[in-house]
């Protein structure tokens, strides 16, 4: 089997905060993973340290055989290049406008013109649904504009790996589908390898070929959408259930 | 026993401020390795230069040309006292180019663009769009710093000059129209007792100024924490640590450079 992404006994904490504690999870070139865990369980943590925005206190993430923290800037820029993130938030850059949003990656490391560039951001502000507003700023969206002018900048430099930091969330329910749709069609046309992080049970069914559910700090199980949809375990269960009863407490909330 | 206490005190007084310039030369260090790596950012430096070289403009004119009126008012009407009202010119001259000019127009300057540099880069950072400028493989120093950094060190000499010019305009303003002295005797007092290098190390004081504050800015900015409530608290720190080791360093270039 050929892993692209190893993540090994990946520990990190904020100060006090012991976020993640031994995350182990290994992604195969050309599949599409789902994360789910809990509000605050450190998902995106997890999720930044695929690109090597974080680096793990201890453990090792590794992508494409080479161990992110042991690379040096230029390699980790070049590594970066294969990939593509959606943010939670989408982190537009507000002092440009929506088509430069979507083309920076090809204006600073392609040689297209402008005009093509923007020819190009079109196109994929067209696959996200979003038309006639490529010369807007960002400021001016609503919240599920920029979450998709996000996936449009992400997908621009047709990467080799896709992170999506809740692509549906924000959506309503038939763009949030469509969304999906250009997930499963992004995979399928373009062998991406993707991981995408979800609350949306049923598009993390949709979307997933393996769903890993993130507790405590450690990937807790994985494995297919079947497979999750009639685990054993009762932590995986309650989650996907979504219920408020059983053994995942919140703290602060009586009942 | 006392003693180790008094050594803990003094360390947890020192602590942050130590740490902090750590930091910031990592900063600076940084930055210089950037600034000769191609391709070079040219469109963010153009940018930064009109932002601070040509929009600050308008405060540091005002701001010279009263300062040049008031040393003007102030000296002559104190060098009367004992009949040295000739000197104005050479006073007003002196303390523009070799001190006032420089200093006010990197106050100003602080206040103007050091301010909105941490505020933008502090937003950038609140915002994650400083991690998406890394997943788009940029080098987030590269791409924001540097221009910020070399547009300063550029860009203030350039305003003090204007200042120095615009300040002894104020002066003669005052000196000639107002009080009634002889252009001559103003113009011939300024030429006689200013040297080119008054001028020239003046400009180099301002440089100096200039990468001071946008590094400090800038640095407040990229390590910005905690949401709005933290861009407010980096914009303020920027302002407030720039200007203070503007006048600092002031004392310590002077010395050195009008030995
Ligand atoms: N840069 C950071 N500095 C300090 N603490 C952080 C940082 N990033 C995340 N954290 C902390 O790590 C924990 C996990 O955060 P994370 O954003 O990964 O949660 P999440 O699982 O993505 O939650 P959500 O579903 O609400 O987005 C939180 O307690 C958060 O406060
Ligand atoms: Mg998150």
């Amino acid at each position: 089997m050929n892993t692209l992404i190893n993540i090994e006994d990946v520990h990190k904490s904020f100060g006090s905060n012991y976020v993640l504690r031994g995350a182990n999870l290994k992604i195969i070139k050309g599949e599409s993973v789902v994360i789910l865990g809990g509000s605050g369980s450190g998902k995106s943590v997890l999720l930044k340290h695929i690109i090597g925005l974080l680096m793990p206190d201890k453990g090792t993430v590794t992508v494409a055989g080479s161990d992110l923290s042991k690379l040096d800037e230029n390699d980790l820029n070049e590594l970066r290049k294969k990939f593509g993130m959606l943010f939670q938030a989408a982190a537009l850059f507000d002092s440009m406008s929506v088509w430069e949003n979507v083309g920076f990656g090809l204006k600073r490391h392609t040689k297209f013109s402008d005009k093509e560039i923007k020819e190009i951001a079109v196109e994929k502000l067209r696959h996200v649904g979003l038309t006639g507003i490529e010369d807007r700023m960002p400021s001016d969206l609503s919240g599920g504009m920029r979450k998709r002018v996000g996936l449009a900048r992400a997908i621009a430099m047709e990467p080799e790996i896709l992170l999506y930091d809740e692509p549906t969330t924000g959506l309503d329910p038939i763009m949030a589908d469509a969304i999906n749709d250009l997930i499963i069609e992004m995979r399928e046309k373009l062998k991406i390898t993707s991981v995408a992080i979800t609350h949306d049970i049923k598009s993390a069914y949709k979307i997933a070929d393996r769903i890993a559910m993130l507790y405590n700090g450690e990937i807790i199980e994985t494995g297919s959408p079947d497979n999750i949809r009639n685990t054993l375990n009762p932590i995986v269960k309650q989650f996907v259930e979504g219920s408020a009863v059983g053994p995942i407490v919140i703290e602060g909330l009586k009942r | 026993m006392f003693i180790i206490k008094a050594i803990e005190f003094i360390g947890t007084v020192f602590k942050d401020p130590i740490e902090e310039t750590g930091r910031i030369l990592l900063l600076f260090y940084s930055t210089i390795k950037w600034l000769f790596r191609p391709p070079f950012e040219l469109k963010n430096t153009t940018k930064q230069m009109v932002e601070i070289g040509i929009n600050s403009l308008p405060v540091v004119l005002i701001t010279a040309v009263f300062t040049g009126m008031v040393l003007a008012l102030q000296s002559y009407t104190g060098f009367k006292r004992f009949g040295a009202e000739s000197l104005v010119g050479s006073v007003v001259a002196l303390s523009m180019t070799r001190e006032l000019g420089p200093v006010l127009t990197a106050l100003i300057v602080t206040g103007r663009a050091g301010a909105a540099m941490a505020a933008e880069l502090g937003t950038m950072r609140v915002t994650e769009q400083i991690e998406a400028l890394e997943t788009l493989a940029t080098n987030p120093v590269k791409y924001l710093v540097v221009p910020r950094f070399i547009s300063g060190t550029i860009m203030l000499p350039c305003l003090a000059v204007i200042a120095d010019i615009i300040g002894i305009i104020g002066g003669y303003f005052v000196t000639v129209i107002v009080f009634g002295t002889s252009p001559n005797l103003y113009m011939k007092m300024t030429w006689d007792h200013l040297e080119m290098n008054d001028i020239y190390h003046g400009l180099i004081k301002a440089g100096v100024f200039g990468a001071i504050l946008s590094l400090i800015s800038c640095y407040k900015g990229f390590y910005t924490k905690g949401g709005a409530e933290g861009v407010g608290k980096a914009t303020t720190g920027a302002v407030v640590i720039s200007s203070m080791a503007i006048l600092i360093s002031d004392y310590f270039l002077s010395a050195w450079l009008f030995k």
